[in-house]
C-alpha cells in the first residue's frame, strides 16, 4: 500500500512543480482539453489496480498539495511585501494631502498664481506702463475703456492695460507674501525655539529667559497687527522692502508663540520621559526629539500666514505705504488707485481684489488641508 | 547586600493653596541581582510614582521626596542631577507602559536606539548601526536592519515594546524598572514580552523591578512581591507564599476576586467593596479599613506596622491578618507552582488551564 501511495505521487509532484504548464508533465496529455483536476488526469490512464486507491487518494493529495501551495504562496507574498520602509511622517502626511479635495484646489490655485507670477511679465500683452489709448474717448463709457478684443480686462484711468498690470503685479504680490512669511518664520521660530528650548532645558535661568522673551512677544501681540505694520512702514519710508519687513515683523510673535507652545507640549510627552530615563542629554532631547515634533503646526502656519501676508501687504499698499513705482504695480496699489474711479469703473477695483481674494483662498485651503493631514489625532 | 535598597521612600506632592498629597508614604523593599521584584497595586496606589522617584524623573517643583533609595551603596535620591543622568541607561533603565507614546513618532527606530549607544558607549556610525541591529535581534525583532529604518507607527505594538526594551538594555543596566510594560498589549503579546523580560533577567543577571496591577504577571514572573495600598506596602512576601496565603485582607480580597473558569455556573463574583477613594489617612489607622471584611476596632488605633505573623519573610501590615485561607480553595493555592516562563494566559486563569 505504501508503495502505491508513493508511486502516483510522482506525477502529482511533477504537476505541482511546474504549475504553469502542468499538463505536459502528466502522462496523459488529454488533460489539456478540459483542464481537469489532478485526480482525473492521473486516474484515467492508470492500470486498473492502482486506479482505485489512487482515485481515492487523489483528493487528499490534492488537498495536501494545495495547502502546501497556499503556504508557499503566502510565504512568497510575505517575502515580496515591500513595506513602506522609511515612510516618514511627512510622506504619510503628503499622501493624505493628495486625497484631500481642499488641498488639490488650493494647490492648483497656488500653482497657477506662482506660474503667472514667474512668467507674467513675458506673457503680458503690453508693458504695464504703456498708455495705449491716448486721445480715445468713448461717449458711452466715459473715459474708461472696458473689456475689448485688444484689452481683455479694459484699461485703467491712465489708459494702461489692466490685464498686463495684473500679470506683472502678481510677481510683486507673491514676492511680498513669501518674503514677509520667511521673515516672520525665521525670526519667529528662532525666538520661539530659543524660548521653548530654554524652558524645556529646565532650571530657573531657563524659566527667566522664557519669561523675558515671552513678555516682549506679548507686547508685540498686544498691538493691532496692521497698526504695527503701519508704524514700521511709516518709520522706514515708502518702498516694497518696507512693506515686506512690516508684514513680516507682524508675523513674528505668532510664529514664536506657536513654536514655543508646541515645544512645551512636546516636552511633556512620554517619549521625552523615556529618553530621559535612558540618560539622553537635555540638549539632544530638545534638538532631536522636541523640535522635530513641534514643527508641524509651524509649517502649517506658514501657508496660512502667506495668505494673511498677501492681504496685509495689499492693505499697506492700499493705505499708500506701498511701492508707487508704476512699472511694478502691486495689486494693493492698483486697488487703491482704482478706488477713486469706483463709480465710473468698478471693475478696475474688482480685478485686483479678486486676485488677492483667490490667491489668499488658495493658500488658506492648502494650509487648512495641511493642518488636517498633519493632525496626529486624525492619523490612522 | 541588595542591589537596590529602598527604605521608607515617601513622595509628597505640594501645591500652593492646597493640602499636600502623600502619594507614597513609606515604601521599603529590596531588589537583589538577578531577581524580579513586583510592586502590585491598583491605580493611584503609588506604584508609578515610586518608580519615577527612583529614576529621579519626578518634576523638581512641587514634589518632596523623603527616605532613602540606595543603589549599590549610593543614595539615588540625593545624587546630583548630572551624576544620576549618567547612571540612567547604564545602571538603571526604565520601560514604560505605552510603547507608542514612549517612542518619538518622527524619528526612525534606528536613530532612537543608536542615540543611546552613542550617549553611553560612544558608538558612532556603522558600528552603532550594527550594534543597534544586534540589539533588536536580541529582543526578537525579525529583520532588524530594515526595522531600524522604520518609524514607530509602522511597528506593531509588541514590536514597539520590544524596541523600547532593546533601548533600555542597550547598555546592560543592572537594574531594570518596568512600569506596567504589558498593559497596552494584548494577551498573547503580553506573554511574549514577559518571556523576553524573564530571559533577560536569567541570562544577564539584571535585576527587574516589575510594576503592575496584573496578578497574572506577578504569578508568571516575580520572585518576590510587594503589595501596595494607598502609598504604603501592606504585604511583602515571596511569590509562592503570597499566592498560597495572602494574609492582608486587601491581598486576600484581590486573589479571591479573580473569576475562575472552574467555578460553578452562576456563582457571583467576589469583589472588594468600594474604591480606592474610600480610605482613611494612614495616621488615623489602616487606610484599607473602610473596605475591609476583617475590620476590627484596633484598625483605627494608629498606623499598623509591618509584622511577620505566621511565616518568616512574609510581612503584613495588618492588626487582624487573614490566617484562615480556606475560602481560597483549590488551584489558586497551586498557582505559584506554575512554570515561570509559562504563558500569561495560564497565569491569568490558573484553574482553567489545568
Amino acid at each position: 500500500m505504501s508503495t502505491e501511495r508513493n508511486e502516483p505521487r510522482e506525477p502529482d509532484d511533477a504537476a505541482r512543480a511546474d504549475g504553469a504548464s502542468p499538463e505536459g508533465a502528466v502522462p496523459e496529455p488529454a488533460g489539456t482539453a478540459t483542464t481537469p483536476t489532478a485526480g482525473a488526469t492521473t486516474g484515467g490512464p492508470g492500470p486498473a489496480a492502482p486506479a482505485g486507491p489512487e482515485r481515492a487518494e487523489s483528493p487528499l493529495a490534492k488537498a495536501r498539495m494545495s495547502k502546501a501551495d497556499k503556504i508557499d504562496r503566502l510565504a512568497q507574498l510575505t517575502a515580496q511585501r515591500t513595506t513602506s520602509s522609511g515612510d516618514s511622517l511627512w510622506v504619510a502626511a503628503f499622501r493624505r494631502l493628495r486625497s484631500s479635495k481642499m488641498a488639490i484646489i488650493g494647490a492648483v490655485i497656488i500653482a497657477v498664481f506662482v506660474v503667472l507670477a514667474i512668467i507674467g511679465p513675458w506673457i503680458a500683452p503690453y508693458s504695464p506702463t504703456a498708455q495705449t489709448w491716448r486721445g480715445e474717448v468713448f461717449s458711452n463709457r466715459g473715459i474708461f475703456v472696458g473689456p475689448r478684443a485688444e484689452n481683455w480686462l479694459g484699461l485703467d484711468n491712465l489708459g494702461r492695460d489692466q490685464l498686463s498690470r495684473l500679470l506683472v503685479g502678481a510677481r510683486q504680490t507673491l514676492l511680498v507674501g513669501v518674503v514677509a512669511t520667511v521673515i516672520g518664520f525665521v525670526v519667529g521660530a528662532l525666538i520661539g525655539g530659543l524660548s521653548g528650548a530654554a524652558l524645556a532645558l529646565g532650571g530657573r535661568t531657563g524659566q527667566r529667559i522664557d519669561t523675558v522673551i515671552m513678555r516682549f512677544i506679548d507686547m508685540m501681540l498686544a498691538l493691532p497687527s496692521l497698526l504695527l505694520a503701519v508704524s514700521i512702514a511709516a518709520v522706514m519710508g515708502q518702498s516694497l522692502t518696507t512693506v515686506m519687513i512690516a508684514v513680516g515683523v507682524v508675523q513674528i510673535p505668532i510664529f514664536a508663540r506657536l513654536l514655543r507652545g508646541s515645544m512645551l507640549a512636546q516636552a511633556n510627552a512620554d517619549y521625552v520621559l523615556a529618553a530621559r530615563s535612558l540618560g539622553v542629554r537635555r540638549r539632544r532631547i530638545v534638538l532631536a526629539h522636541v523640535l522635530p515634533n513641534s514643527l508641524g503646526p509651524v509649517i502649517v502656519q506658514c501657508t496660512l500666514v502667506l495668505a494673511t501676508a498677501i492681504i496685509e501687504a495689499a492693505a499697506l499698499s492700499f493705505l499708500g505705504l506701498g511701492n508707487l513705482d508704476a512699472a511694478q504695480p502691486e495689486w494693493g496699489v492698483m486697488l487703491a488707485q482704482a478706488q477713486r474711479f469706483f463709480d465710473a469703473a468698478p471693475m478696475l477695483a474688482v480685478y485686483p481684489a479678486l486676485g488677492i481674494i483667490i490667491t489668499a483662498l488658495g493658500f488658506t485651503l492648502l494650509g487648512e488641508a495641511m493642518r488636517e493631514a498633519l493632525d496626529p489625532k486624525l492619523r490612522s | 547586600m541588595a542591589l537596590l535598597n529602598v527604605d521608607e521612600l515617601a513622595v509628597t506632592f505640594t501645591a500652593r493653596g492646597r493640602d499636600d498629597f502623600r502619594a507614597v508614604s513609606g515604601v521599603s523593599f529590596t531588589v537583589d541581582q538577578g531577581e524580579v521584584v513586583g510592586l502590585v497595586g491598583e491605580s493611584g496606589c503609588g506604584k508609578s510614582v515610586t518608580s519615577l522617584a527612583l529614576m529621579g524623573l519626578l518634576p523638581a517643583k512641587g514634589v518632596r521626596v523623603g527616605g532613602r533609595a540606595e543603589y549599590d551603596g549610593t543614595d539615588l535620591l540625593t545624587l546630583p542631577k548630572s551624576k544620576l543622568r549618567d547612571m540612567r541607561g547604564t545602571q538603571l533603565a526604565m520601560i514604560f507602559q505605552d510603547p507608542l507614546s514612549s517612542l518619538n513618532p518622527v524619528v526612525p527606530i534606528g536613530v532612537q536606539v543608536t542615540e543611546i549607544l552613542s550617549r553611553h558607549r560612544g558608538l558612532r556610525g556603522e558600528k552603532a548601526r550594527k550594534e543597534a541591529a544586534h540589539l533588536l535581534d536580541r529582543v526578537g525583532i525579525p529583520d532588524p536592519t530594515r526595522r531600524l529604518k522604520e518609524y514607530p507607527h509602522q511597528l506593531s505594538g509588541g514590536m514597539r515594546q520590544r524596541a523600547l526594551i532593546a533601548m533600555a538594555v542597550a547598555c546592560a543596566p543592572r537594574l531594570l524598572i518596568a512600569d506596567e510594560p504589558t498593559t497596552a498589549l494584548d494577551v498573547t503579546i503580553q506573554a511574549q514580552i514577559l518571556e523576553l523580560l524573564r530571559e533577560l533577567v536569567d541570562q544577564e543577571g539584571t535585576a527587574l523591578l516589575m510594576i503592575t496591577h496584573d496578578l497574572g504577571v506577578v504569578a508568571g514572573l516575580c520572585d518576590r512581591v510587594n503589595v501596595l495600598y494607598a502609598g504604603k506596602a501592606v504585604e511583602a512576601a515571596e511569590r509562592r507564599e503570597l499566592f498560597a496565603a495572602p494574609m492582608h485582607p486587601y491581598a486576600h480580597g484581590l486573589l479571591g476576586s479573580i473569576p475562575r473558569l472552574d467555578s460553578p455556573r452562576g456563582q457571583p463574583l467576589n469583589p472588594i467593596r468600594g474604591s480606592i477613594n474610600d480610605q482613611i489617612p494612614w495616621s488615623e489607622g489602616c487606610a484599607f479599613a473602610p473596605r475591609c471584611d476583617h475590620y476590627v476596632m484596633e484598625c483605627l488605633t494608629g498606623t499598623p506596622q509591618l509584622t511577620e505573623p505566621a511565616t518568616a519573610g512574609h510581612r503584613v501590615r495588618c492588626v487582624n491578618p487573614v490566617l484562615d485561607q480556606s475560602d481560597l480553595a483549590g488551584p489558586v493555592l497551586e498557582a505559584p507552582v506554575m512554570d515561570t516562563t509559562g504563558s500569561e494566559a495560564t497565569a491569568r486563569h490558573p484553574g482553567g488551564a489545568a
